[in-house]
């Protein structure tokens, strides 16, 4: 697969960020039906025969170089956003392999990795990166081997460790996080770390959730789709930083809602990792806009269905009661009650105008 | 959970003869590639091609050694009673020969938290261990090891073990010798425990351990999970079709299989997509959607993972 990537890509100050109508198609659009509600949305993630997201074991698009210079950007300022406890040691050699693997695997373009028992030789080159080192030996490395492969990846990432009937969060990155942190969630439970979600507990979805992704096996990945909204293409909406971006939210207004306001969708993959028994999470993160979105007519009309008829538990939750109204109205103009077909697809190959 | 018989194509590389009952069996890839790695504790699943059966036999062994350069490891006891699994491999198997397995899965692992790590193994049960000792000899962990053996066995036991200098592995003649209710009351608090071996050993040591006060996340056996189980028949109630389920295959594949539409999405038990309705029959609940009312009804079952306790299972569709 060629990408051309857009190095000089930006997600905050001056969020000189955009999709090309190839990255608007392949968009992981998360609604399958004309309405949202939590439940068990996971399945296998098999890589399908299209071109769009779940092309790849780690999806590398467009963005990828921007997005890496993000990540850099934003550790450079609060190196805390990477925290790995001790005894997850060998989880995050098990990343380091997973992801370069895989990488290799699907873009032998972009990426190569040889190994010769313990001495391995990696190379990125949209990122410029030729690097021998030995595996195992974190000396031989800039970085730990979590922070050193996740540098070199899209979207935030958590190791699980799995004991006690439970998953830990003993470990993780977070950059481009939907108002969560590393920080407070390390060392939390499963059901913990899902403590604030609304309705979901009551109706069941975690305790089934965590049966299932206890039994992940190695070589066998699982998916879900999840989203939530963001003003700008931001990709730091972090607790820690929420007096810079909170405030946007009220900055919002009809003539600036399509082109501002962005639809933000997590592709969460769930990996078992083979020597730690450890669980990787990841959590890849596609921003698109309003005015993106509606370029495909059926999106349009199931976007403003979903926002529409979206429980307030939940719109609150996702912080989108201050300007759902507004979005709601702006919507309206692009929904003519014709029925929509299932599944997430965009039922188009090329764009209008 | 998908039941993966192709995943890995394995070649025998070598077979070493331990004992007239004990093999090791060392495996590389077919293709020469590289093989996952494996942590200790994890097994794979051979599709053993018995000469008389029409579908493999599949036999789960732990991973004594797992490099993914150099290979896997099996140590297999030839077993006097079972279904010829281990009898095709002391018998028939032989350097070169192409064998299926599954990827290597882990329900045995080692807690990371323990503050000891205290391993009981019986007979054949010795086989995680070894594979947990090198582990905790590479990472410096606390342990205590306790291996029962025929007493005929004992130096085939010593040389698998292996014991360095000072380290507390003690390999006993039988279970006579062996004070299991002392050994955990000596326990210094934090230990976990884990055992392999014959079930009733197994058994001795959870009901042991729980009487003492041992809480049960840390008491640890050996686990090859219950993919699959009795093959059993769906039949269908809108045209009385009928559709045999294998005892490696789930009902869902099954129904995939004859062609019948049956929507999916998590295949493991959880989301509740591919529920189907029961009009007959006593289906066997492995799922984690329904709830204990709708298991007793047992009026809809989730083929992804649940089978039948009855031969036959009437499906309303």
């Amino acid at each position: 697969m060629t990408t051309l990537f857009k190095p000089d890509e930006t997600f905050r100050d001056d969020y000189r960020y955009a999709n090309s109508e190839a990255a608007i198609l392949r968009f992981p659009f998360p609604f399958g039906e004309d309405g949202y509600m939590y439940g068990v949305n996971m399945e296998p993630h098999a890589p399908d025969r299209s071109d769009g997201a779940f092309v790849a074991a780690f999806d590398v698009d467009e963005h990828y170089v921007a997005e890496c210079a993000e990540r850099a950007e934003a550790l450079a300022l609060e190196p805390g956003r990477c925290i790995v406890l001790p005894h997850m040691r060998e989880a995050q050699w098990d990343t380091l392999e997973l992801i370069m693997e895989s990488l290799a695997a699907d873009y032998p373009d972009h990426f190569a990795l040889t190994r010769s028992g313990d001495d391995w030789h990696w190379i990125n080159r949209p990122l410029g990166i030729d690097q021998p080192f030995r595996f195992g030996d974190e000396t031989t490395l800039p970085h730990p081997p979590f922070e050193y492969i996740v540098r070199q990846a899209q979207g935030d990432f958590t190791l699980q460790d799995q004991r006690d009937g439970t998953l830990y969060i003993d470990g993780g990155i977070a950059t481009t996080p939907a108002d969560w942190s590393i920080a407070f969630d390390v060392g939390m439970t499963f059901h913990e770390w899902h403590g604030p979600v609304p309705l979901a507990h009551q109706a069941g979805v975690f305790d089934r959730a965590l049966q299932y992704l206890m039994r992940v096996r190695y070589g066998h990945p699982v998916r879900r789709l999840n989203w939530t909204m963001t003003i700008n293409p931001r990709l730091d909406t972090s607790p820690e930083n929420y007096p810079i971006w909170g405030p946007d939210r009220a900055s919002l207004t009809p003539a600036t809602i399509g082109s501002k306001l962005f639809l933000r969708v997590e592709l969460q993959t769930f990996h078992r990792l083979p020597r730690s028994n450890a669980l990787l999470f990841g959590i890849r993160t596609y921003l698109a806009s309003i005015d993106d979105l509606t370029r495909v007519p059926k999106w349009g009309r199931r976007l403003h269905r979903v926002i529409r008829d979206l429980h307030p538990d939940i719109a609150g939750y996702k912080g989108l009661t201050r300007y759902r109204e507004m979005l709601i109205a702006h919507l309206a103009k692009f929904d003519d009650g014709a029925i929509t077909s299932p599944g997430i697809g965009p039922d188009l190959t090329t764009l209008g105008t | 959970m998908i039941i993966d018989s192709q995943a890995l194509t394995l070649r025998v590389a070598a077979i070493d003869r331990l004992s007239p009952d004990l093999a090791a069996v060392h495996l590389v890839a077919a293709d020469g590639a590289r093989l996952p790695p494996a942590a200790p504790g994890a097994h794979i699943t051979l599709s053993l091609p018995l000469p008389v059966a029409a579908r493999p036999l599949r036999n789960s062994y732990t991973l004594v050694a797992a490099d993914p350069e150099t290979g896997y490891r099996l140590v297999i006891r030839r077993a006097a009673r079972s279904r010829g699994g281990s009898q095709f491999i002391h018998d028939r198997l032989a350097p070169g020969d192409l064998i299926s397995a599954t990827m290597p899965h882990n329900l045995f692992a080692l807690h990371s938290q323990a503050k000891k790590h205290l391993l009981i193994g019986g007979g054949i049960g010795v086989t995680p261990l070894i594979a947990f000792l090198a582990r905790l000899r590479a990472t410096g962990a606390r342990f205590e090891l306790h291996q029962i053996a025929a007493p005929a066995d004992l130096p085939v036991f010593a040389q698998l073990i292996d014991p360095r200098a000072g380290e507390p592995v003690h390999i006993h003649p039988g279970r006579a010798g062996f004070a299991l209710e002392a050994l955990l009351r000596a326990q210094p608090l934090g230990t976990h425990v884990y055992c392999c071996g014959p079930a009733g050993l197994m058994d001795a040591v959870e009901a042991t351990a729980a009487r003492l006060g041992w809480p049960a996340s840390h008491v640890h056996r050996e686990d090859f999970g219950a993919a699959g189980g009795e093959p059993f028949t769906l039949r269908l109630a809108s045209d009385d079709r009928t559709i045999a389920v294998a005892a490696d295959q789930t009902m869902l594949e099954a129904l995939e299989a004859a062609g019948i539409d049956a929507p999916s999405l998590c295949r493991g038990g959880a989301c509740g997509v591919c529920l189907m309705p029961v009009r007959e029959g006593q289906p066997e609940h492995r799922d984690h959607y329904l709830g204990e009312d709708e298991r007793r009804e047992g009026r809809c079952v989730m083929p992804c993972v649940s089978r039948s306790r009855s031969p036959v299972l009437v499906l309303d569709i």
